[in-house]
């Protein structure tokens, strides 16, 4: 058999999977993760999650794609191609808006969906932790915490003996077959 | 002061009064309106035209500020929304105003000569622009309007308030479904007689000038400063321990992120108003902004622009300073403040088209009113419980924060 990927533990019910999370980073992992079929409020202080850096592409390429927009319409009516449009100066900033704000729009919405996805590590076609049969039920009616093996703290017994300790059940120690 | 402390909503017990008891601070409300309203009467005397422009920006201010309060509440109900289930008595004790606004409408009425250009027979005679729209513009149908679009608002503000607080007594589940059909009808005659007040009181100012989106752009900034002023309100409540373990920092979030959003939707309709007639760049349009960028009026557009949007934009942008209470204080202040001076720009160009300086009338006025209208709504909700008590989502409001 190959390597040693994840141990996984199952739990409850939403409450014992966020006390669980607790435990869990209490116990100093920090590799480690929880699977339910909806998003559970509280989870994320619970696992320690800090905020996603996602804001700020967005609000980076918003910058980027309002000045494309804005200088590129400077550019070619004052510089490039100076064309009189219905008696208006060369530069009219007021005419620009409206395209500066639809590449600011573009931009950022581009950022959200291709950040969001690169964050998440997406798209990924497969997960070790799939290799477990009860794991499918992970989407229907099961929660699930998994400590990864490369995590500092993680030490096959001691790991499984802490995980049966905060009450998981049908514990499971999950392998990836060597490449 | 009753203990309003309580931690979660299984120590809210419904039989007790949760009211709060009078302090100082409505009686100072209460002396500065009155001190204000003499000040104005003063004014009267003195500067009797001034004065009606004056008491017109002010009147703009706080019918704006209340009705924004209105559509707040029936946005909330409309809604179903939870979260605000906590804020609502702060909104419907400001709505409770709009009897008293009625009555504050009298000197637009008597004034009508000064501020109205139309209301003149003989302006009209010679003038076939105004000639053709005389069956809408003439002063009887002018105060028959105003008086059906406050008994409207008024009805609605009295149906509102009335269920709300029978529910503190009997509970019943059928009073939230009422006032969600309530506030369904009335969001409709909401919008309908803000959009025709936004016309007679202050787009026909200028008679001869017309913008669709006129009524749009009044309700925003009505609706933005309503926000404004609850977020505040909730800041000092909390700030004297009013209202702690209720209203959270989800809460002021919340508030946070109406502010901005409505803060971003004023400048997107200011900005589609002022884009689309500098495009068409037809005389009978441009002539509002030309009247708003001569004069000294430039500075205060130019101000505007600056901070009743750019700076309120970007310190409202950040996730954290939604969360923190004295930074949405502060902005709430700029953004009455500023609310007041986009009011000043509708309105004084008509009479001092060479100067954009600010009267010591303007303030007197304001004040007068504000004194007054804010020492009412500190003691209406003073006397009511602070919160819906059995509203059916009251403790999932009370729970809301993550």
């Amino acid at each position: 058999m190959g390597r040693t990927f994840a141990i996984l533990a199952e739990f409850a019910n939403p409450a014992e999977l966020l006390a669980a999370a607790k435990a869990v980073r209490k116990a100093g992992y920090r590799h480690f993760d929880c699977h339910s079929p909806f998003p559970i409020h509280g989870m994320d202080q619970a696992m320690g999650l800090k905020r996603s850096p996602l804001g700020f592409i967005v609000g980076g390429l918003c910058i980027v794609g309002a000045s494309i927009g804005f200088g590129l319409q400077t550019w070619v009516h004052t510089i490039e191609y100076p064309l009189i449009i219905a008696g208006k100066p060369f530069f009219s900033w007021q005419a620009f808006i409206i395209v500066t704000f639809a590449l600011l729009v573009l931009f950022g919405a581009f950022g959200a969906v291709l950040g969001m996805l690169s964050l998440s590590g997406l798209p990924r076609l497969h997960h070790p932790l799939f290799y477990s049969d009860n794991f499918s039920r992970f989407s229907r009616d099961a929660y699930f915490v998994s400590i990864e093996a490369i995590d500092a703290h993680f030490d096959a017994k001691e790991t499984w003996a802490f995980l049966e300790s905060i009450g998981g059940r049908n514990l499971e120690l999950v392998e990836e077959p060597s490449p | 002061m009753t203990d309003t402390k309580h931690r979660s909503s299984q120590e809210i017990d419904p039989n007790r009064p949760y009211s709060l008891e009078r302090d100082r601070f409505s009686r100072i409300f209460l002396g500065l309106g009155i001190a204000g309203l003499v000040l104005s009467l003063l004014g009267y005397f003195l500067e009797p035209e001034r004065f009606y422009f004056s008491y017109l920006a002010a009147f703009a201010y706080w019918t704006t500020l209340t009705l924004g309060a209105l559509f707040f509440t029936m946005l909330h109900h409309v809604t179903g929304a939870r979260w605000s289930v906590v804020l609502r008595r702060g909104a419907e004790a400001l709505t409770m105003n709009l009897p008293w606004l009625f009555i504050s409408f009298l000197p637009v009425i008597v004034g009508i000569h000064t501020l109205y250009h139309w209301s003149h027979a003989d302006a009209v005679a010679h003038d076939s622009i105004l000639e053709a729209k005389s069956s809408y513009l003439n002063t009887t149908f002018f105060v028959a309007r105003g008086v059906l679009y406050f008994g409207i608002w008024t009805a609605l503000a009295f149906l509102l308030n009335r269920h709300s607080l029978a529910q503190d007594q009997d509970g019943a589940e059928a009073r939230t479904i009422l006032l969600r059909r309530i506030s369904a009808v009335g969001i409709a005659a909401f919008a309908l007689t803000m959009t025709f007040a936004a016309v007679d009181w202050l787009m026909s100012l200028d008679p001869h000038w017309y913008s669709t989106i006129f009524g749009v752009f009044l309700f925003v900034s009505g609706f933005l400063v309503a926000t404004a002023f609850l977020t505040l309100f909730y800041v000092l409540s909390r700030k004297r321990g009013i209202l702690a373990g209720t209203v959270g920092i989800k809460h002021f979030q919340d508030l946070g992120r109406l502010l901005f959003a409505f803060t971003v939707f004023w400048a997107y309709i200011g900005g589609s108003q002022y884009f689309l007639i500098w495009y068409a760049n037809i005389p009978e349009e441009t002539v509002f902004f030309l009247h708003r960028w001569e004069g000294g009026w430039k500075s205060v557009s130019l101000l505007i622009v600056f901070l009743h949007f750019l700076v309120p934009f970007t310190a409202l942008i950040f996730f954290a300073s939604k969360r923190n209470k004295m930074l949405l204080g502060a902005v709430a202040t700029l953004l009455m403040v500023m609310h007041y001076v986009n009011m000043y720009w509708l309105v004084m160009p008509t009479v001092t088209a060479s100067s954009a300086m600010i009267s010591w009338v303007d303030i007197t006025t304001l004040m007068g009113m504000g004194g007054i209208l804010v020492w009412l709504f500190l003691e209406r909700f003073r006397r009511n419980p602070v919160i819906p008590l059995r509203d059916p989502d009251l403790s999932e409001s009370l729970a809301y924060h993550s």
